[in-house]
């Protein structure tokens, strides 16, 4: 697919254009193009940095700076769970290690599969849930070890059958 | 188009009979935290059952923001708009429940749902003092409407009708309010030196980025009341000279980025921004731009890198903001709930502010209580209430009556608070004499079972993966406190080890660049302080 008949570049193009193609619309071309494609793959930054022209090394920079940003494919199915104080303070840290060692992944990364990411956030806002995770949409709090671990497996068991 | 105080009158007259006319309000808790365990639902059942209801006491459903008390969510709020009986408020309610809420306000079933009801006289709701708040759980954040008909934007207006910039400065002044992003600058003064620098372009910037892990005040504001906030910009922006403002909001809070820009869209619609507001020459733009999720962004100079478009790294002050912000221009930065403050302190002049808090820290904090404590969720005190009333009248005490052990403030760049410092007044003067810092607001009580060590590392932790890497202090120095840290939970430091913790500290604060490394050490340093036999515990001989 090209820049060309892919709509989802269009969809970075009217960000960029609503900002005037100034240098400045770069982290919100970058937010629109994650949102429309998953994640930020080399082909998007290339095309972004030729519109706003600038050097692709600046595009490439800005987009690992900032962790919203995801550089690789999510998983089928996205488990993240919040690492931010209150749940830590409430056992995050013990989850997230349970995760790692059921799911063989490190945090921020998708079984071999490709079934499922595993990732890290600081703070939903959601901190009397704590500990909170988010299972693709769906938030659930007060969880453990094994809740979690459980929850996990059947979101990608659902989408077996 | 509302185009003078005249107009905004009647119109606010007009839609506050519209509301009188219905006599039970039915207001759901739509916050973050509500939503997240099924406060759509529970919106959608009220509705439902309301719509086949014909008799009895006529009653409207409207989505509300935060309430406060998250522990009990989700919440349902009554109100009854002739005042002939108080709030009544429904606790972990359940789409099934909606029936027997409806016919009990309704008036056919009894009084209330009694299995449900929530104690409105306990201090939680008591000993709170609302005026950043005043509208969360009773306006719906959607509808410009209701922030009207709750005296919106008549402050703006009054303003530009009536008063010079200087004197609504003069009025911000008067209150003694104080940033509350941190570092409880006198907004007064910060305001007054952008209104002196002489420039054709201003900028008004609202920090809404909210780094500190744990905490969600800014959050609950931007999604209940989000034409405060641009209300109180509007203000700022009045009173400096300004033109342009901008919202930096985190990605991660998309219901809030949302909302703010639902709101401005409603605002220009209307006339209550945009150009030539109020038939003056007054004209005023907001933008949302959304972070990354670097902590380092909060800082002022990092953020205002981050919205020219470049990684967020930091820089050296001076210069500041107010003679080099912006693309190089004067700018006033402040925080959300500093901005939330400003409509009220102009519609009931500074004086009126000043006398809530102490001598030195006026007005109200909002915060987040967490951690180990009954009553999680969002509480706006007086400030110089003592930590103990905070933590143990308003916040309900410790969990499962276990014993108190610490509480942290500030976040990252906080220290930890031990129970013999609990009578201490939140002052921003006093924490910072123990070593914390009045921070933003987030509160995270912790009991016997934390680990100070580890904690103290758990904010290293955080400190290390947000430095920019721009300074080498920070870059290198928090990675080896980490390390450091590392050995005293695996009981493996030495004498040495102590003496070398100590130094690093220093040194981090002492030579970083910006304000996360300077204040990274604090968590170990507070906790050193206070907690030291269980750093001694960590040590290989001793243990
Ligand atoms: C590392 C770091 C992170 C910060 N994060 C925030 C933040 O998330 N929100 C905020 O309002 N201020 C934050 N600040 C403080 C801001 O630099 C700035 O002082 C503040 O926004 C000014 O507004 P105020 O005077 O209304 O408090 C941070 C400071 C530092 C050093
Ligand atoms: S710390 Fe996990 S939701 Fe706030």
């Amino acid at each position: 697919m090209t820049a060309k008949t892919d709509t989802r570049f269009k969809q970075v193009d009217r960000t960029m254009r609503k900002l005037g193609y100034e240098r400045s619309a770069l982290i919100e071309s970058l937010h629109t193009a994650q949102e429309v494609f998953g994640y930020l793959e080399k082909e998007v930054l290339r095309f972004i940095a030729q519109r706003l022209s600038l050097p692709y090394s600046k595009v490439y920079g800005v987009a690992t700076f900032y962790h919203f940003f995801r550089l690789k494919p999510q998983g089928k199915h996205v488990c993240v769970l919040c690492t931010g104080t209150a749940c830590y303070i409430k056992g995050a840290d013990k989850i997230l290690a349970a995760l790692e060692r059921r799911f063989g992944v490190k945090a921020g990364e998708a079984t071999e599969d490709g079934e499922l990411s595993i990732l890290s956030a600081r703070c939903f806002g959601s901190c009397s849930l704590a500990p909170v995770a988010v299972f693709d949409k769906q938030t659930i709090g007060h969880l453990d070890e094994a809740a979690t671990v459980e929850a996990c497996e059947r979101m990608c068991d659902d989408s077996e059958r | 188009m509302i185009q003078s105080v005249e107009e905004l009158e009647s119109y606010a007259q007009q839609l506050r009979q519209a509301r009188a006319e219905v006599q039970e309000e039915i207001n759901v808790c739509m916050g973050t935290t509500c939503l997240a365990i099924g406060a759509e639902a529970i919106k959608e059942d009220l509705e439902a059952c309301l719509a086949k209801k014909s008799s009895g006491r006529s009653c409207k459903v409207r989505p509300v923001g935060c309430n406060g008390l998250c522990a009990q969510g989700p919440l349902v709020m009554i109100n009854a708009t002739d005042e002939s009986h108080c709030e009544t408020i429904y606790e972990k309610v359940k789409p099934e429940d909606a029936q027997r809420i409806i016919d009990c306000t309704t008036g056919t079933g009894e009084a209330c749902v009694k299995d449900i009801t929530c104690q409105v006289d306990i201090p939680f709701f008591t000993r709170q003092k609302k005026i950043v708040l005043e509208n969360a759980g009773y306006i719906d954040p959607d509808s410009l409407e209701d922030y009207i008909a709750a005296d919106g934007y008549q402050a703006l207006f009054e303003a530009l009708s009536h008063m010079s910039p200087e004197e609504v400065i003069n009025q911000v002044r008067t209150s003694g309010l104080r940033g509350r992003g941190g570092g409880g600058y006198p907004a007064g003064l910060k305001w007054d030196s952008v209104a002196k620098a002489v420039s054709e372009q201003k900028y008004v910037i609202c920090n809404g980025d909210e780094g500190d892990p744990g905490a969600f005040m800014d959050r609950a504001i931007m999604e209940s009341d989000p034409h405060r906030i641009l209300e109180g910009m509007a203000l700022c922006a009045y009173a400096v000279g300004a033109s342009e403002g901008y919202i930096y909001v985190r990605a991660e809070y998309p219901l809030a980025v949302e909302r703010l820009n639902r709101a401005i869209k409603q605002a220009e619609k209307n006339g209550l921004l945009g150009a030539k507001i109020a038939q003056t020459p007054f004209s005023f733009h907001v933008e949302v731009r959304l972070g990354g999720g670097a902590f380092v962004c909060g800082e002022a100079t990092a953020l205002i890198t981050s919205i020219e478009g470049n990684r967020g790294n930091p820089r050296q002050k001076p210069p500041h903001l107010s003679d080099h912000g912006l693309w190089g221009q004067p700018t006033v930065l402040n925080n959300v709930e500093t901005f939330a403050n400003i409509a009220p302190i102009l519609r009931h002049g500074g004086e009126w502010y000043a006398q809530f808090g102490t001598e030195k820290s006026k007005g109200t904090k909002v915060f987040a209580l967490s951690g180990q404590i009954k009553h999680t969720g969002l509480v706006e005190v007086p400030m110089g209430m003592s930590l103990r009333e905070l933590i143990y009248e308003v916040g309900g005490g410790i969990e499962a009556d276990r014993a108190f052990k610490a509480v942290q403030t500030g976040g990252p760049s906080g220290g930890c608070i031990p129970a013999d410092q609990l009578d201490l007044p939140i002052e921003y003067e006093s924490l910072k004499a123990i070593g914390s810092i009045m921070g933003s607001g987030g509160i995270i009580v912790m009991d016997e079972t934390s680990s100070m060590v580890e904690v103290a590392r758990f904010f290293v932790e955080f400190c290390m993966s947000e430095s920019c890497g721009k300074c080498v202090p920070c870059r290198v120095g928090t990675v080896q406190l980490y390390n450091l840290l590392s050995k005293f939970v695996n009981k493996e430091a030495t004498d040495v080890d102590l003496a070398l913790l100590e130094d690093l500290c220093e040194m981090i604060r002492a030579t970083s660049l910006c304000g996360l490394g300077q204040t990274a050490p604090n968590p170990v340093v507070s906790t050193l302080h206070y907690f030291k036999e269980e750093y001694l515990a960590g040590m290989k001989d001793r243990a």
